[in-house]
């Protein structure tokens, strides 16, 4: 898929993704080793939208599995059309048994869920696994032979391998350890906050039409909250917000009322609002 | 691959075992792969190459940064010949630092360990030191003159010149940082990689000695609390899921039974009664011991949820409740230990650490605190200075709690030595040694009832 890693970066760029040495080498080697990816990092990051970029610039269809607690394997991987095979079992009341139970356990009684889906398609396809840390242990023991040999197994059917492997990107906010056994499928990957500059190319690129030196302001400013060790420190998905909301209300430098009455753009504690405040000399709220 | 590189990888691997972290044969195969893919040419990307294919979380991202820059150096010896003297290297430093210009950072970290940092000249008393080096060079006094050669450039008015101190801080710290890099590097050329690797490389946090263990990562360590408590929740949570299915209730299965003609059809598994335990904390927080104490009953307090009652008791000499100041204290974990010592009343005539007054008092006062229900943990180190250990007042609490354990954070080679009464103390309770985040982990795990 891509040539180098610098062809990681640049073609990801053109799909809007700005990604750091740290995410461009290893979406790359992903590729290249065929292995899944665990990207793990903060909320508001660009976890999931890497995924998106990678699909975007592959051209390839992306497929989503939303995890949440209670996603089981008739919702990760297939499910029997049940009411179809009743309808068959019905509408063929006069066959011989013979005919009627050979059918009705076969392909067009499948409903492919996410995962199957994935694996069965012949055309380029990233399959993205979201917040597998919400998802229960269970899921993770589905997802193994999956990730590991990029096959299904269907007892009525038999066993379903990929023709064409996907391009595989699982996200985890770690709020549940994930075992061990998955982390070793996988390349892993942590993204953090992005460097200063890497964030004001990111601020520009969204946000068209903020000068450089307010951009500049924006970037420093998130940069000292999240050295202040707060409760929920700003990610990128903030600062975008940020300066975003900056735009809006037509600021063109950053004054102490300016960052008062936005801070709640940014920070979405009480208390770690106070603390920027004080931090920041900004009067008492 | 060449065998020269590939004896490099496996020494890399095997240094990285050496420090804890759990890398198998096919990660390394993986990162043989991935070198390949991506070429030596390029250190950055060989750097986060193998840390895709060897880590599996960030918490080992520090150890494998360290042991890296030991086993593929940037360079060896020093590349730019001599150094020039001090004062030009501070001149260099303040126009990198008021840069943010890392590359010359680095550069400069090489040069000023080479000019400043060697001592010795006999052979195996010689060396590179960064404290010397930081302590000859003194980045942190050109914080002022960076800040004043920034102003007055005029790049910063208004709002975001009140955040330059704090980032040229920053940036001082990140060189202090390589400086500590490039002096490990050196001496690792000549001492031999591998045993540079063995003991100059500091521990992941949850790994770093209660007792010994700096300012800096006591705080790093705090900020593990969260992740291991909620670990530590999902692995109860399973425990208690498995218990509840566990045993067959004999007596209603042959109840049930009946309607079968004494045939036990259907087996009735045994019913668990809903009660979650309760917790008693008894924390020695007076000065050596406190770190490990705060951080145990942040943990306890993270895991608040998974018990019905958590009461806390805090002491040096006298003991005092503070599971009021623990529950409202949840957004400020550093402050914990001051706002104890402050508002809780721990110490009587002297300050020094009296266990068996404090059981003592903890049994008269607080006796109703351990009953049947409840799981006691002492938290300490078992140092009583010498005084009257109380060992009668262990026995009362040891009768009327459930369960009873005693986490000494001191290694159990030192028990019983000096003032130490934790020999007589671990005859009547069960003693575990636990001097690190990653063994109080284990232990809570294991020890907390279900």
């Amino acid at each position: 898929m891509f040539s180098s890693v610098d062809d990681v970066s640049a073609r990801l760029a053109e799909s809007g993704y700005l990604a750091s040495p740290a995410v461009a080498t290893t979406v790359f080697l992903a590729d290249r080793l065929g292995k899944p990816l665990l990207v793990e990092g903060p909320a508001g990051v660009g976890k999931t939208e890497l995924a998106k970029a990678v699909a975007r610039v592959a051209e390839a269809r992306l497929v989503r599995l939303q995890c949440y607690e209670g996603v089981d394997e008739s919702r990760a991987l297939y499910e029997w059309n049940h009411a179809k095979q009743l309808l068959r079992i019905s509408a063929g009341r006069d066959e011989t048994w013979d005919e009627a139970r050979t059918d009705i356990f076969s392909e067009e009684f499948l409903l492919p869920r996410p995962l199957l889906t994935a694996i069965r398609g012949d055309e380029p396809t990233v399959l993205l696994i979201d917040e597998t840390d919400k998802a229960d242990v269970e899921v993770e023991g589905l997802l193994l032979e999956v990730l590991s040999d990029f096959q299904v197994t269907v007892p009525e059917l038999g066993t379903i391998t990929a023709t064409r492997r996907p391009f595989v990107v699982l996200t985890s906010n770690a709020s549940r350890e994930l075992s061990e056994a998955l982390r070793r499928r996988c390349l892993f990957l942590h993204i953090g906050f992005p460097e200063e500059e890497l964030e004001r190319r990111i601020v520009r690129l969204k946000v068209p039409g903020i000068e450089a030196a307010l951009a500049e302001s924006v970037v420093r400013v998130i940069g000292a909250l999240r050295a202040m060790d707060l409760r929920k420190a700003p990610s990128v998905a903030e600062t975008i917000d940020w300066a975003r909301t900056l735009l809006a209300l037509g600021a063109t430098t950053l004054d102490e009322n300016v960052v008062r009455d936005s801070l709640g753009v940014i920070l979405k504690h009480q208390d770690d609002i106070l603390k920027a405040g004080a931090k920041l000399d900004l009067d008492a709220v | 691959m060449s065998a020269e590189v590939a004896d490099r990888l496996v020494g890399f691997v095997a240094a990285l075992r050496a420090h804890g972290l759990r890398v198998g044969t096919g990660e390394t195969v993986d990162a043989a792969e991935a070198a390949a893919a991506l070429g030596f040419s390029d250190r950055g990307l060989l750097r986060e190459g193998l840390a895709a294919t060897l880590l599996h979380s960030t918490d080992q991202r520090r150890v494998f940064d360290t042991v890296f820059d030991l086993y593929f150096p940037r360079g060896v010896g020093a590349p730019w010949g001599d150094p020039g003297d001090r004062d030009d290297l501070r001149d260099r430093l303040a126009a990198a630092l008021a840069a943010g210009d890392e590359t010359m950072l680095a550069r400069l970290a090489i040069e000023a360990v080479d000019g400043l940092g060697g001592y010795g000249s006999s052979p195996g008393a010689d060396g590179w030191s960064s404290y010397q080096t930081l302590e000859r060079l003194r980045p942190q006094t050109l914080l002022a003159r960076v800040r004043d050669d920034l102003r007055a450039r005029g790049g910063d008015v208004g709002f975001t010149d009140r955040l330059l101190e704090d980032e040229i801080r920053r940036r001082i710290e990140v060189f202090r940082a390589l400086v500590a890099g490039e002096a490990r590097r050196r001496v690792a050329e000549r001492r031999g990689r591998d045993e540079i690797a063995r003991r100059a490389v500091a521990p992941t946090a949850d790994r770093v000695d209660f007792l010994y263990a700096g300012k800096d990562r006591l705080a790093e360590l705090r900020r593990t609390v969260q992740p291991l408590a909620r670990k530590l929740a999902t692995r109860m949570a399973a425990r208690r899921r498995r218990a509840s299915r566990g045993a067959i209730d004999l007596r209603r299965t042959l109840r049930g039974s009946l309607s079968t003609g004494g045939v036990p059809m259907r087996p009735v598994l045994r019913r668990r009664r809903p009660a979650r335990p309760e917790l008693v904390l008894l924390c020695d927080v007076s000065g050596s011991v406190s770190g490990f104490s705060d951080f145990t009953m942040l943990l306890v307090q993270a895991l608040h949820d998974q018990f019905s009652k958590v009461r806390v008791f805090a002491f040096v000499n006298r003991i005092d409740e503070v599971t009021g100041l623990l529950r409202h204290g949840a957004a400020d974990p550093e402050g914990l230990g001051a706002r104890i010592r402050a508002e809780a009343n721990l110490t009587g005539y002297h300050g020094s650490s009296d266990y068996g007054v404090a059981l003592g008092e903890f049994t008269q006062r607080y006796g109703a605190a351990a009953g049947p229900r409840s799981t006691v943990f002492v938290l300490g180190d078992a140092r009583t200075n010498m005084s009257d250990p109380n060992l009668a007042a262990l026995r009362q609490i040891v009768a009327q709690a459930r369960h009873v354990h005693w986490l000494n954070p001191e290694p159990r080679s030192l028990w019983g030595t000096g003032d130490s009464a934790a020999r007589e103390y671990a005859e009547s309770v069960a003693m575990h040694e636990c001097r690190n985040a990653h063994q109080l982990g284990a232990l809570v795990g294991r020890l907390l009832p279900v």
